[in-house]
């Protein structure tokens, strides 16, 4: 199998910025949305297409994001 | 003409690896925080190694207990000289704690994969979703070390701070380095106080790699660990929330630049961050040249 359709771009969501990449193997739409620095992956989601699997990795990175904390330095 | 690497036997491409991942004498490893990429699709041949459960002591903090270790080599079917070859997500972050690890219990011949899974799925290379079939290694696998002069320890750090004689390379990001934020963005707060170790310079791991994941040239990580005092001259501490990210930066500079006494303060900010009176600095980072 070989993955097709490989893209990557960054994606504002709330104020942090997401990478998100996303490829296709065999039939399913693969996603992971990354917080780019440090580039930690926040959601890897598996989908029937590429506009599923970004909606819910976008999703999930938004609720793992609004939980952190901006503190006054 | 660019300048080559210092160690450039440490550096395979995917090229290569396509042309020899299934050879007797070398062992392809997917290396990442879970197995959970390596089971969506990973390199043919290729094993993994979960960095939470395989790589680290899971009831002491600590690195791999040297039995322990032996036989993660042995069961993975590797001899004391196998070739093996790392690669992961986050432009091979676990990889490099994988290496560091290794280079520890003293095995020769370990290598990354330059640009790590991200270029090898972005230049649509054979990927497969089962594991391959791994016979331990026929003789048991025997460490050496572990070799403490690649690994900094709190008093160590506790030392160099105070007396500033090492440079210590803070590989986190801004946000983190500043204090604004206690971990990366959308992952627990594991540290009470946000900051860094006073006299840290900013190098963001990042830094050192292009935008498809391979190492930038030479001539650009000089310029860029140049200019926030890294040289032969002092010893070099890395470090950074759990000592992952640094470990990849402790692998830029020991091996693709030469440092030679550089050591990866695993312990990084969940430990410093944690310690009752331990000094701490908060604030953006000083732009090069300023103390």
């Amino acid at each position: 199998m070989k993955p097709e359709h490989f893209s990557e771009r960054q994606v504002d969501v709330d104020g942090w910025q997401v990478n998100l990449t996303t490829y296709k193997l065999g039939e399913k739409w693969h996603s992971k949305a990354d917080n780019v620095s440090p580039g930690a992956a926040l959601a890897r989601v598996v989908a029937e297409s590429r506009e599923a699997a970004e909606e819910r990795a976008l999703a999930r990175a938004k609720e793992l994001l609004s939980r952190t904390k901006r503190h006054t330095v | 003409m660019s300048a080559s690497y210092a160690h450039p036997e440490v550096l395979v491409n995917t090229e290569w690896v396509a042309a020899h991942a299934q050879d007797p004498s070398i062992r392809v490893v997917e290396v990442d925080v879970d197995t959970k990429a390596y089971d969506e699709g990973h390199v043919p041949g290729a094993i993994a190694w979960a960095w939470n459960t395989q790589l680290c002591d899971t009831t002491v903090r600590d690195i791999l207990p040297k039995p322990a270790f032996e036989a993660l080599m042995t069961q993975s079917g590797i001899s004391n000289d196998t070739t093996v070859v790392l690669y992961g997500d986050n432009n091979n972050w676990f990889a490099a704690w994988a290496l560091w690890q290794m280079k520890m219990y003293g095995h020769k011949d370990a290598r990354i994969m330059d640009g790590g899974r991200k270029k090898w799925l972005a230049e649509g290379r054979d990927v497969e979703t089962a594991a391959p079939k791994t016979a331990p290694a026929a003789r048991a696998y025997q460490a050496s070390g572990p070799d403490y002069s690649l690994r900094a320890f709190l008093p160590e750090v506790q030392r160099a701070q105070k007396s500033a004689s090492a440079v210590m390379i803070d590989v986190r990001s801004p946000q983190e380095f500043s204090g604004e934020i206690l971990a990366p963005p959308g992952l627990p707060e594991t540290c009470q106080r946000g900051g860094h170790i006073p006299g840290a310079r900013s190098v963001p791991w990042g830094k050192a790699c292009n935008d498809d994941g391979t190492f930038k040239s030479v001539d650009e990580l000089q310029k860029l660990y140049g200019a926030e005092g890294v040289s032969q001259a002092k010893p070099v501490i890395a470090y950074c929330r759990i000592g992952e990210r640094s470990s990849h930066t402790w692998f830029v500079l020991k091996y693709l630049l030469g440092v030679s006494n550089v050591t990866n303060y695993d312990g990084s900010w969940t430990e410093w961050g944690n310690l009752v009176g331990a000094p701490v600095e908060k604030g953006a980072a000083k732009s090069a040249g300023q103390a």
